[in-house]
């Protein structure tokens, strides 16, 4: 169906199930528990899993498939933010203008960028994909205030032009972002006995265009071209030696991550129609090689369940303070409750990074292919506790060539 | 000719602190063959000696029978401190130590770094010798978030100034020395200190290369490790000590650097990023091209800081060292003095 293998197919039906139930998955806790924290089921952090998903997605057909490691990916979403805000301004406050323009013009920047950063390879290419970045960040901080808003970022404004659309609502505020019609932010909430479900407008909108994504994602990854993207990756001499010019096929896979990079964007301002020059700021583009890396680069799933724990992790380990901690480790005598609260209180709240950077080192240290890797691994155990050794386990590792 | 003159010095401090970073990237890269993204947080630590020792310096306890004005019960304005440098050796001694407090954590961040350098390398980096490039980067980028965010706990994320001794504090007027007119080429003497201490550095880390016997095993390892180690050299442990030697540079850097620019936990980072792009544009693994990079874009990047400049070309001053690297790296992608077969796989 659709042209997917049986098991491409069933990971994409999971995939689909969980972006349409997810907000019931991540809303298991009753409101009124003291677990209701842990919950993840409101439109904005839903909405975050899903753009940083996509975003890692995109980063993961050119790291996952080429092996070329960029260290400026966060340009590209900065500039679909920026061209995403711009329609918004000119044009009109429907969606669909804006993600387009924000895909195209991350991918003539990319196309740009990619062209000249992919003359070198290894260690080359990841800084001149830095050097690309933060010149782009420092641009548009400084230089560039009149087109990126510099410091206080895009906003848009009740002076704004939009020439199809209208520039101020009829009660004097700025229209929002809507899909003819239907506007982004908003929701219906069902109450459930002690549950509160939030179905959100924007959640399901970027839900299917991350769906239409993914799908593009699968069929990428098991075409020819796919192929020739993975050959690049394994040995690129060899291919060369066989008369084949890897670049170009690089260049489309950058272009591509580009694409999705700036689509990203473009559906960060859908939801919250504001850009600023941070978001091209190389730790931004840390963070989406953590999101791939943590989930398993090169692999289909990886990057999405890598995007999903980070954005969870950080929107819910940054809300625990000391008090919490104290509260969930009250039932211990005092001196080990003062010693855990001691131990735990740097990595929660604001020392969420520390957390974030300690989670990646273990990773990289122990766990190169993430937590699909992971999940493998437990699969195997199991299989062969069972013992049926042999019969599935003969999945070949994919470690990058070297 | 005086504005000329004077864009030259104001670009040798930037350019010492990037050739000091540069030069300790390059050996580990020489050496190991490690990329260590972690490298910038070391310069951050150094940095964080000083600080470090600052406090312990000022460390002090009120003087009994000297407590602060008390009414109703509560205590106003307590009696200044007296820090226990000034008990111990009177107050002008202590007055003194402590003013000096940035030159005396040079000594201290010594063993400080070398110890931090081993323990990174034992521990951390010796495993990722044989995993791929991309895996080191990695692995040293999730440490220098991991280093960087220890520091914001334990000291706060505001700049914590950390001020030269007094000695230092002024300019020095340079415009008469070479016959200008006065007050025409101003430059602060500790930028001054700075520069002829990176210099001292740099000398010394070459000469520590060139004439001794260590540094000639060290140097041949670096052309050639299998060799070497055939010839019954355990290299591996001379490595190391490089590594530390590395750390130490970046430290002391860092520790020199305090007073210019008040440390801050994410300054590894700023300087880190642009210290690779030294690296690259200099040559990989290529000593004195990372240095003569690193003073050469310093400079660079202070020509682009004149008013003169950013009115021809607006915001050049952002994007030159980057745009440079580019260039460079399209036309010479060795680097300015790179070796051949240095990172071509």
């Amino acid at each position: 169906m659709l042209g997917l293998k049986k098991s491409d197919l069933r990971l994409y039906l999971i995939v689909l199930a969980l972006l349409i139930f997810a907000p019931f998955l991540l809303n298991p806790f009753p409101d009124t528990s003291g677990l209701a924290q842990f919950n993840a089921g409101y439109p904005d952090l839903m909405q975050k899993l899903i753009i940083f998903g996509l975003f890692a997605v995109g980063f993961n057909i050119l790291f996952g498939l080429t092996g070329y490691l960029s260290f400026g990916h966060a340009a590209f979403l900065g500039v679909g933010s920026y061209a995403g805000v711009w329609m918004f301004k000119l044009l009109t406050m429907n969606v669909v203008p804006a993600l387009i323009v924000s895909t195209l013009t991350a991918g003539v920047f990319a196309l740009l960028i990619g062209f000249i950063s992919l003359r070198r390879s290894g260690i080359y290419f990841s800084i001149l994909t830095l050097a690309f970045a933060q010149m782009s960040y420092s641009l548009a901080y400084s230089v560039l205030t009149p087109i990126t808003g510099g410091e206080t970022g895009l906003q848009l404004s009740l002076d704004d032009p939009r020439i199809i659309g209208i520039s101020r609502t009829e009660s004097g505020n700025i229209p929002v972002p809507h899909f003819f019609g239907l506007e982004m932010n908003s929701a219906t909430t069902i109450d459930f006995g002690a549950w509160s479900f939030t179905f959100s407008a924007g959640y399901y909108f970027a839900a299917v265009i991350f769906a239409v994504a993914f799908f593009l994602t699968i069929r990428l990854f098991r075409s020819p071209f796919g192929l020739m993207l993975r050959a690049v990756k394994s040995n690129q001499s060899r291919m060369s030696y066989t008369g084949l010019n890897s670049r170009p096929y690089a260049l489309a896979a950058f272009v591509i991550s580009g694409m999705y990079a700036g689509l990203a964007g473009g559906l960060m301002v859908a939801m919250d129609p504001l850009a600023g020059a941070e978001r091209m700021l190389w730790t931004a583009s840390g963070e989406v090689v953590l999101m791939t890396i943590l989930g398993g680069a090169g692999t289909l799933i990886g990057p999405v369940l890598g995007a999903g724990v980070i954005a969870y992790l950080e929107s819910i380990i940054s809300t625990i303070n000391e008090n919490v901690l104290h509260q969930w480790f009250g039932g211990l005598p005092d001196w080990a409750e003062n010693t855990l609260v001691t131990v735990v209180e740097p990595f929660v709240g604001e020392g969420w990074h520390l957390t974030l950077g300690a989670v990646f080192m273990l990773v990289v240290i122990f766990l190169p292919g993430g937590i699909v890797q992971a999940g493998r691994l437990i699969a195997r155990f199991f299989r062969r506790n069972r013992g049926e050794v042999g019969a599935l386990s003969g999945e070949p590792e994919r470690r990058p060539g070297e | 000719m005086e504005a000329i003159i004077l864009q030259i010095l104001n670009g040798l401090d930037k350019g010492s602190a990037y050739a000091l970073i540069a030069l300790g990237l390059t050996l580990i890269f020489g050496t190991l063959g490690v990329v260590n993204f972690a490298h910038g947080a070391l310069f951050m630590l150094g940095a964080f000696v000083a600080v470090t020792m600052q406090r312990v310096l000022t460390l002090g306890f009120v003087p009994e029978g000297a407590t602060g004005t008390s009414a109703g019960g509560f205590s106003f304005g307590t009696a200044r401190e007296t820090p226990y440098v000034e008990h111990w050796f009177g107050p002008e001694v202590g007055g003194t130590i402590i003013d000096w407090a940035v030159p005396i954590s040079i000594l201290v961040a010594i063993p400080v770094m070398a110890l931090i350098g081993v323990a990174m390398e034992r521990g951390l980096i010796r495993f990722f010798y044989k995993r791929p490039h991309a895996d080191q980067i990695l692995v040293t980028f999730g440490l220098a978030i991991v280093l960087q965010e220890i520091i914001k706990h334990y000291y706060g994320a505001n700049p914590i100034p950390t001020p030269a001794p007094d000695v230092f504090v002024g300019s020095f007027d340079f415009g008469q020395v070479l016959g200008f007119d006065p007050y025409t080429i101003m430059y602060p003497y500790w930028r001054l200190v700075y520069f002829g201490f990176a210099a001292v550095v740099i000398g010394g880390v070459f000469a520590f290369l060139q004439f001794t016997t260590f540094g000639m095993v060290v140097r041949a390892g670096m052309a050639d490790r299998e060799t070497v180690g055939l010839l019954g050299i355990d290299i591996d442990k001379r490595f190391v000590v490089m590594f530390a030697l590395a750390a130490i540079v970046a430290g002391m850097a860092g520790v020199m650097y305090t007073p210019i620019l008040s440390p801050n936990y994410h300054m590894g980072m700023d300087f880190l990023v642009l210290s690779f792009v030294v690296v690259v544009v200099g040559g990989m693994g290529s000593l004195p091209g990372a240095v003569a990079a690193g003073f050469l874009l310093g400079i660079l990047q202070s020509f682009a800081s004149m008013t003169e400049v950013i009115e021809l070309i607006p915001g050049i001053n952002q994007v030159v060292i980057y745009l440079v690297a580019i260039i460079v790296l399209l036309t010479r992608p060795r680097g300015l003095m790179g070796r051949k077969g240095v990172m071509e796989e």
